[in-house]
């Protein structure tokens, strides 16, 4: 394993954490349209905080999908070649959300309810079947000799890999909740800070189940254990410390800690597969490794060229637009898609 | 129906229809950039309230052409996982590109753009449009970067079985890349122009009242629009012209097939105006010819052979075998589709630029003679959707002329294909697929024609409240 293999095994897990910090509170808020909004004023006061930003954020499961197509092309071609349906899924989840802003704001009224439904409606799927891919992932899979992926019902769904998407949900609305209360003003700010109360003692429950699950049902615990407790207790540790931040009303804190609790458990399934990217259930010795899914050294040159340049230009304008839709969304937005 | 036939019937029908959405949107950006810019040059507020309007067009296409786009992406992985293997090293790093260098930028500045018109001053909102603008473009250039080798590989090298990059430099300067990129480009902005001055002449041709000035901003907008099709049309013609001699030496097949040459001509060729070939009997019927022509097209002189089909096959027979990893090869290409779909670019790409020149000197100050004649408004309209039919017939003539490769001459489409993904979740993803894009197609098209009964002047604007979430101590 070469030096470049292993900081794009990071580099993937990076931008992977990235999209769920940033797109995970768009499908927290995605999913609170239809669940925290009262009336269409409401909704249009929840969207708008996404509204700016949400394709930026989106972009980072795209660069994800393109960084692994580059710097691991048979993890790539395993991955999503073997979760086939999962993927169509999780695609007709991000369509009918991705167009459902647009469409929505060149809607008639009568129809944006329609469009309502379909962003809460998309976000919950994508998000869902995010969580069963990568926890089933992480269970281990049928990989032949080949590379190649054929998988039973079963093997995409079982009790851990459906905990962790539901988990998943959980959290990324949860971040969305912590993100409405910050960017908000008016009673969906308090509904959402009461929301989240109540809510992290569920995720709670969730969190220890999927934490058993895991231990029963991976090898983390016998391969990397220090580094699984630590982002286990992280996982934990975060949560609660998002917790009580609702409670005093920090809600910045809360918002930045909702985010690292994702950012953990990221970080928790890339600990568990190094160095390894994907485990075959079949035998070991038909995982896929770091070593030898990955690209040429020249080709990870060239990338990490490209990165080193290009990522801090994107995380500038990143936070630049950011800091210029900084203000709260009072009063729903009037117009046409302006 | 097997795994590779239903492959490649999805891969058609995902580009065809992100490519209604992708030449729309880049060249519409493109036009709105330059109103805004007329805007922030003469403070005219006509300006302002054309770039609104129509910016509102290019936002509804842009959102369709990005969640196409994620399909595109994820499809390689998804259908073509041993392509993917195969290719990955080289074929990746422009995808990662597009993301890193384009994608990031677009829809960043789209955000800002749509939402901060009474936010930041003129220039700064200017700048906005123009790196939209500029995403837009770039994004092209990554992704062709990536279909330019697999037209015509260059700087790889073959190890381990697999093909890995030895020079990206190569890459990028692929005299392939120059060609098909300046056409593309060119035509993206003929079809935005295209797309506006239609839609304008619609609009013109609507029997109710419009306001004094809704009519001078359609008149605007005609008259810019002529001005870019004439530019763009010559331009992409042009560059048209140097990428089919290119393809006489680079992809000799696909280039006979678009001119239905099955046996190779004599040294004066002539070119055909229409042809019908029976792709089996290799007869050629019904053909109207231009002595000469051919030749000329070819090599810009009277003289001057072309290679047919029936030559090539053989040519490659003898170069790759007739066999490769099992499959029997056949290197003909569907000849019928290809000489078509060239006409139908080629016609339609001289009257977009003949329309343009007439509908220039019919709108000239003092002489509108143009806005006057319904029929002529009828003709610019209907135009409205020529772009999509020359945009379509081009990515045919590219991906159908290539078969049966997918990198030209080094690995197949047989090959190229997801072992490991049943027929039912194919015919399950194509069935998906269709209906998908069939619903947002209609969607699509209902809410551009809504929208359209508005006029600039009615779009108004309004901005919520804001206030400072940093005030009350959230940190």
């Amino acid at each position: 394993m070469s030096f470049l293999q292993i900081l794009w095994f990071v580099l993937i897990g990076v931008l992977f954490a990235g999209f769920f910090f940033l797109d995970g509170f768009d499908y927290g808020v995605g999913m609170a349209v239809e669940t925290l909004a009262y009336n269409e004023k409401e909704k249009s006061q929840v969207i708008e905080t996404i509204g700016p930003v949400w394709d930026g954020n989106e972009v980072w499961l795209i660069t994800a999908g393109g960084a692994m197509f580059a710097s691991f092309p048979y993890w790539y071609a395993t991955l999503f070649s073997g979760y086939y349906l999962i993927l169509l899924l999780i695609l007709f989840g991000l369509i009918i959300r991705g167009v459902s802003f647009e469409f929505r704001a060149q809607s008639p009224e009568y129809r944006k309810p329609f469009w309502d439904a379909m962003l809460a409606l998309g976000s919950l799927i994508a998000v869902f079947f995010l969580g069963v891919m990568f926890i089933s992932m992480i269970k281990g899979m049928p990989i032949d000799a080949n590379g190649n992926m054929k998988a039973q019902f079963f093997d995409y769904f079982n009790w851990f890999s459906i905990v962790g998407g539901v988990a998943l949900v959980l959290l990324t609305y949860l971040h969305g909740l912590n993100y409405i209360t910050l960017k908000t003003k008016g009673p969906i700010s308090d509904r959402a800070r009461n929301y989240a109360q109540a809510l992290y003692w569920v995720l709670y429950v969730g969190e220890v189940i999927f934490a058993l699950l895991l231990l029963f049902q991976t090898d983390f615990l016998r391969v990397h254990p220090i580094l699984t407790w630590v982002c286990l207790i992280l996982i934990v540790g975060f949560s609660v410390a998002a917790h009580i931040c609702t409670f005093s009303d920090k809600q910045g804190l809360a918002f930045t800690f909702s985010g690292l609790t994702l950012v953990s458990l990221v970080a928790l399934i890339f600990c568990g597969l190094f160095p390894r990217v994907m485990i075959s259930s079949i035998s070991s010795s038909y995982d896929l490794m770091i070593q030898s899914a990955s690209s040429s050294n020249y080709t990870l040159v060239i990338m990490t060229i490209a990165t080193v340049i290009l990522v801090p230009c994107i995380l500038a304008y990143t936070i630049w637009a950011y800091w210029i839709f900084r203000k709260r969304i009072e009063m729903p937005r009037v117009g046409d898609g302006y | 129906m097997n795994i590779v036939d239903l492959a490649r019937f999805q891969f058609a029908m995902t580009t065809i229809f992100h490519f209604f959405f992708v030449p729309f949107s880049i060249g519409t950006a493109f036009v709105v950039a330059i109103m805004e810019s007329m805007y922030v040059k003469t403070g005219n507020s006509q300006y302002k309230k054309m770039t609104k309007f129509w910016g509102n067009v290019f936002l509804l296409s842009f959102a369709v052409g990005v969640v196409t786009g994620i399909i595109q992406e994820f499809q390689f992985g998804m259908n073509w996982s041993d392509y993917s293997r195969f290719m990955g090293d080289i074929f990746g790093a422009p995808l990662a590109f597009e993301a890193l260098l384009a994608f990031f930028i677009e829809s960043t500045f789209i955000g800002l753009w749509m939402f901060t018109w009474n936010k930041v001053g003129k220039g700064l909102h200017l700048f906005f449009i123009w790196m939209v603008s500029f995403g837009t473009l770039a994004s092209a250039f990554w992704i062709l970067t990536a279909n330019a080798f697999m037209q015509h590989p260059v700087g790889y090298s073959i190890k381990g079985g697999r093909a890995v990059m030895v020079n990206f430099g190569a890459l990028i300067t692929n005299p392939q890349l120059g060609f098909e990129y300046g056409h593309v480009i060119f035509g993206a902005l003929l079809t935005g122009s295209t797309i506006f001055a239609g839609l304008a002449a619609f609009q013109l041709l609507k029997k109710r009242a419009i306001s004094k000035e809704s009519k001078q901003i359609y008149h605007k907008t005609m008259r810019l629009s002529f001005v870019l099709m004439f530019i763009f049309s010559i331009l992409t013609i042009g560059l048209g012209d140097l990428q089919m001699q290119y393809l006489v030496k680079e992809q000799p097949m696909k280039f006979a097939a678009t001119e239905a040459v099955m046996k190779t001509t004599g040294e004066r060729a002539p070119w055909s105006v229409i042809a019908f070939v029976n792709p089996k009997t290799h007869e050629v019927k019904g053909n109207i010819d231009i002595p000469d022509m051919l030749s000329i097209l070819s090599y810009h002189k009277t003289t001057g052979s072309v290679k047919g089909m029936e030559e090539i096959n053989k040519e490659m027979e003898k170069k790759y075998g007739t066999r490769i990893a099992g499959h029997k090869m056949n290197y003909y290409v569907p000849v019928n589709t290809l000489f078509w779909s060239f006409r139908f670019m080629a016609g339609f790409g001289t009257l977009l630029a003949l329309v343009s020149i007439v509908g220039l000197i019919m709108t000239r100050k003092g002489h509108e003679t143009l806005y006057k004649h319904r029929w002529c408004l009828w003709v610019v309209a209907i135009l409205t959707f020529a772009p999509f039919i020359m945009n379509t017939c081009g990515w045919l003539i590219t991906e159908f002329g290539r078969q049966p490769w997918t990198v030209y001459g080094v690995f197949t489409t047989a090959q190229s294909v997801s072992p490991n993904v049943s027929v039912a979740s194919l015919l399950t993803s194509n069935i998906v697929y269709f209906c998908l894009f069939t619903i947002l197609a209609i969607i699509m098209i209902a809410l551009v024609v809504r929208y359209l009964r508005k006029d600039p002047d009615d779009i108004e604007n309004q901005e919520p409240k804001l206030a400072d979430p940093f005030a009350k101590g959230a940190f």
